[in-house]
């Protein structure tokens, strides 16, 4: 292969880098409304009272917005495909309030000074109600979050909103009581994961204005333009056709982006005034009013036999939604999807649990999208197994993961795709030095070094549901343009596309211009989320680029008159097979476009794939544990990769080692707090702390391609997996270091330092 | 009030409110390589060169920076740019959000430190957060550039 496998620099990555005016703040529009939100201080209230009076009247207040002015149909801000399964349960802005931080009135002025300003003027009075702040205890709580009559669900996802129940979730096959009871050995553990904040460096941001026609123009920081266009359609009771949504260069999304946290305010702005607005998010309220990782509290027992097989997993789930339902009930639900097929030589597995609703910030989706939290959990307890059983931890895996070719209880008689698993937990070992250093040496008297691992899965893109289209055309001198929907940000799928296309036409990639993403341009893609990208989109270009090619080879062989069977295309010219003729592309193009032949070409496909084939990762970390204060160091992280062929190695590397270090934030430092009147504590980069260079150590990345049939050149995903490893492996090496079994998230010094004193479990 | 500053070694004029800060002024006036991503001097996206000294626009007060000279990535093109090339080579700037802010600081850090290690290097750096990438890429891109091995 020419151009797929190879290190392709990005092709926007020189402007990014040098700081051009690419993004959603830099292309607004000159005089901007400035949009401001005001919000409730209190977590669950109903306003009683607003009166905006004194505050229009300032000078330079263009519009002041509350409930009253807002249409009333219930939408959800998840970005998925129609029709979601998440909760239609909001209203743009609404009489009751939810959380601290819940929108209660949208201000536009001609700057930030006066809207805030304005601001100050609104009276509201609340009328107080008791806050569900506990998950555990939503269920049953006197206080209703969700009471209105109007929530409803595109299908049934299990919701009781009397109890605060979001969804509810149940996999069961076999029968988990009969076969726990043939197990020789089982144990049992509860973990807690907490929320996280995505804290994508460019916080959320739209804008927009009406265009020469009339239309509703937002450009965003989004990841699901089409979604966005749709979600605006329903909340603003307008066509989507009157809607164009178009995605520049976005500063990092992380799923964050997969809910559209503020595109409606502008747009509702500039439907009411006709003029053009913006509204950027800063970084606090992008901390408290935005979304979150959904936290949640898993409960796993595993059974075995004293040959060291699992034959029994089963795992009990609740996960707080907060004030909304966005993603609630399919993040949960992957918590399962995305571990009870790992271990195979199973007789029985089961998930089940709930999803309630909380008067906190809502969360939502975020890169690992419940597999993260599943693969904590069910690591963990896969290492206390091990250890129950005096077993090594890599060779319990080795005997019990699933393989290439194999089926589990929940693939109902399928069978699994590519996997290198196997070898990548292999090559981890010998990365991170297991066999001379599993599972801990004391460097001196206080410190010692130890090792530990985990594996996980993730999916490809949403089976049977998301769908993409690509489109390529054949440009008038001979280059080509690839039209798409989904949303590079950062991450470079815009050149891997490329790529991918320029494989199948056999052109250099510098000969595609790539377009993407404007809905008034592109094919249709649900946007880049569920690891999507490469898998879904790829396999939609790899076809579009195909049926191209075809039209190439069709229309050089008309030209030179002779039938399609005697030519060849090799990038640059098509010549006849046997004999003489021949006709370089540009040539053609021209006389296709500009002269008699008189038909642009253009290949399109559109792909959604019936199967979602899982990459995989084995993780192993070294840390070391000062046992006089607890203090972690994270030494080395080995993550061994096996996401099909890797298409971009320089990229998929980058995605790999930032993935990783950000699952090391999880693991060790980021918790998003609350208040005890449900105020979110860590709304600053001071209080909610990620990893900066010097807490990562060493990052070593390695693949073990495999070959997946149904990708794009073999290709699966690889920018979610990516998350899952770091915290169930530090927890378990920091477990082989100092014998505390850290079962709530992040893994902190005290509960280090405490579970030594205490030998009890965090 | 109004503020006189040599930008990139044009001399401007800017109006500026007492409780401006420049981060703000700068964009402001069409300096839009400069951005923000915290505000509370945590993340260093927003380093920019005052007296060729790397500052964090965001909590410097425009009228501060009266009569001084500013340099943003605008104005070191030509520098920038070598270094751009070798990280995008190495595939370490994802969203770019962060890399403006993050190459003031390696130019700044070139010419301040004499023979860096990689320790003195991340030590340097730690102030510039990025999500993205994880920072090895970046460290690599670096080692490039300086020669360190
Ligand atoms: S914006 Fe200045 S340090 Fe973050
Ligand atoms: S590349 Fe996105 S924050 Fe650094």
């Amino acid at each position: 292969m020419k151009t797929v496998g190879k290190g392709i620099s990005k092709i926007d990555g020189m402007s990014i880098a040098t700081g051009k005016p690419v993004y959603t703040e830099d292309l607004a529009m000159a005089n901007c409304l400035v949009v401001k939100l005001l919000r409730s201080p209190h977590a669950f209230a109903r306003i009683n009272s607003i009166d905006t009076t004194i505050a229009e009247k300032l000078e330079g207040v263009e519009c002041i917005l509350t409930y009253k002015d807002v249409p009333k149909q219930r939408f959800s801000l998840a970005g998925q495909s129609y029709p979601e399964p998440s909760p239609y349960d909001r209203l743009i802005l609404e009489e009751v309030v939810r959380y601290i931080g819940d929108e209660v009135a949208i201000i536009a002025a001609v700057d930030e000074k006066t809207a805030l300003k304005a601001m100050s003027l609104i009276k509201v009075k609340y009328e107080l109600f008791d806050p569900v702040l506990d998950f555990e205890k939503a269920i049953g709580h006197a206080s209703i979050v969700h009471a209105e009559n109007d929530v409803h669900c595109n299908f049934d996802i299990g919701m009781k909103k009397d109890l605060n129940i979001v969804s509810s979730h149940k996999v069961e096959v076999g029968n988990i009581d009969e076969e726990i009871k043939k197990c020789d050995i089982v144990v049992e553990e509860t973990y807690y994961t907490q929320a996280n904040a995505h804290a994508m460096m460019e916080t959320y941001r739209a804008s927009s204005y009406l265009d020469h026609t009339g239309r509703l123009v937002i450009v965003s920081s989004t990841q699901i333009p089409f979604h966005v266009r749709r979600q605006l359609a329903k909340a603003l009771q307008i066509p989507a056709s009157k809607i164009r949504v178009i995605k520049p260069r976005i500063g990092g999304g992380f799923g964050g982006k997969q809910t559209s946290a503020v595109e409606i305010f502008t747009a509702i702005v500039t439907l009411k005034t006709g003029k053009p607005a913006i509204i950027i998010y800063d970084r606090k309220e992008t901390f408290s009013c935005t979304t979150s990782r959904h936290a949640m509290r898993l409960s796993v027992r595993l059974g075995a036999d004293s040959n060291g097989y699992i034959r029994v997993v089963d795992i009990q789930g609740l996960s707080d939604t907060g004030a909304y339902g966005e993603h609630a009930s399919t993040v949960f639900s992957v918590v399962g999807d995305k571990t009870l097929p790992l271990y195979n030589k199973t007789t029985a597995v089961r998930f089940t649990g709930n999803v309630v609703y909380t008067n906190k910030m809502p969360a939502g989706a975020f890169r690992g999208y419940g597999a993260t939290q599943g693969a904590y959990a069910l690591e963990s307890t896969v290492n206390l197994l091990a250890e129950k059983l005096a077993m090594d931890p890599t060779e319990i895996r080795l005997m019990n993961l699933i393989k290439e070719g194999e089926t589990c209880l929940t693939y109902n008689g399928k069978l699994l795709g590519s996997s290198t698993l196997h070898k990548c937990i292999e090559k981890g070992k010998e990365l991170i030095g297991w066999k001379e250093r599993y599972p801990a040496q004391q460097i001196d008297k206080n410190r010692v070094r130890a090792i530990g691992m985990a594996v996980t899965m993730q999916g490809s893109g949403i089976a049977g549901i998301d769908t993409a289209s690509a489109e390529i055309r054949l440009n008038d001198d001979g280059n080509f343009t690839l039209l798409i929907g989904s949303t590079d940000m950062g991450t470079g799928s815009d050149t891997i596309l490329a790529q991918m296309a320029a494989e199948i036409l056999e052109i250099p990639i510098e000969n595609i211009i790539v377009n993407a993403a404007d809905t008034d341009i592109s094919p249709y893609d649900p946007g880049s989320y569920a690891s999507s990208t490469t898998y879904v989109t790829g396999m939609a270009v790899v076809q579009a680029a195909q049926d191209l090619k075809r039209q190439i080879i069709e229309s050089g062989a008309k030209f030179l008159e002779v039938s399609s069977e005697e030519v060849e295309f090799d990038g640059e010219t098509i010549s006849m097979i046997k004999g003489e003729g021949s006709v370089r592309l540009e040539k053609l193009a021209e006389f296709l476009v500009l002269g008699t032949g008189k038909h642009q070409l253009v290949g399109n496909a559109t792909y959604g794939s019936p199967v979602s084939p899982p990459p995989f990762i084995a993780g192993f970390a070294e840390v070391e544990v000062d046992k006089e204060t607890g203090k972690i160091d994270l030494i080395d992280f080995v993550a061994v990769v096996d996401c099909g062929t890797v298409i971009n190695p320089k990229l998929a590397r980058i995605q790999v080692e930032g993935g990783i270090v950000q699952g090391i934030g999880m693991a060790l430092y980021e918790d998003v707090k609350f208040g005890d009147k449900g105020k979110l504590l860590t709304n600053t980069f001071m209080q909610y702390k990620i990893p900066c260079r010097k807490d990562i150590g060493n990052v070593q990345v390695a693949f073990e391609e495999s070959f997946e049939k149904t990708g794009p050149f073999g290709a699966k995903s690889i920018g979610e997996v990516v998350i899952n490893t770091p915290a169930p492996a530090i927890a378990h090496a920091v477990y082989n270091a100092v014998g505390v079994r850290v079962t709530s998230l992040p893994i902190t010094p005290e509960k280090v330092f405490m579970g030594m004193q205490n030998r009890i479990n965090f | 009030m109004q503020i006189e500053v040599i930008v990139n070694l044009k001399k401007i004029k800017m109006e500026v409110d007492a409780n401006e800060f420049l981060a703000d002024t700068l964009r402001k006036y069409g300096i839009l390589s400069v951005r923000k991503g915290c505000d509370t001097t945590c993340c260093g996206l927003c380093t920019v060169w005052i007296d060729d000294k790397p500052t964090l626009s965001c909590t410097t007060l425009s009228f501060r920076a009266n009569g001084r000279k500013i340099t943003t990535i605008e104005g070191v093109h030509k520098e920038a740019n070598e270094f751009a090339q070798i990280l995008v080579a190495e595939g370490a700037e994802q969203c770019g959000f962060c890399s403006p802010g993050f190459i003031m600081t390696v130019l700044a850090m070139k010419n301040e430190l004499t023979n860096p290690t990689e320790e003195t290097i991340v030590h340097y750096l730690t102030g510039n957060l990025c999500r993205c990438t994880g920072y090895m890429g970046q460290l690599r891109a670096i080692k490039t550039y300086l020669g360190v091995l």
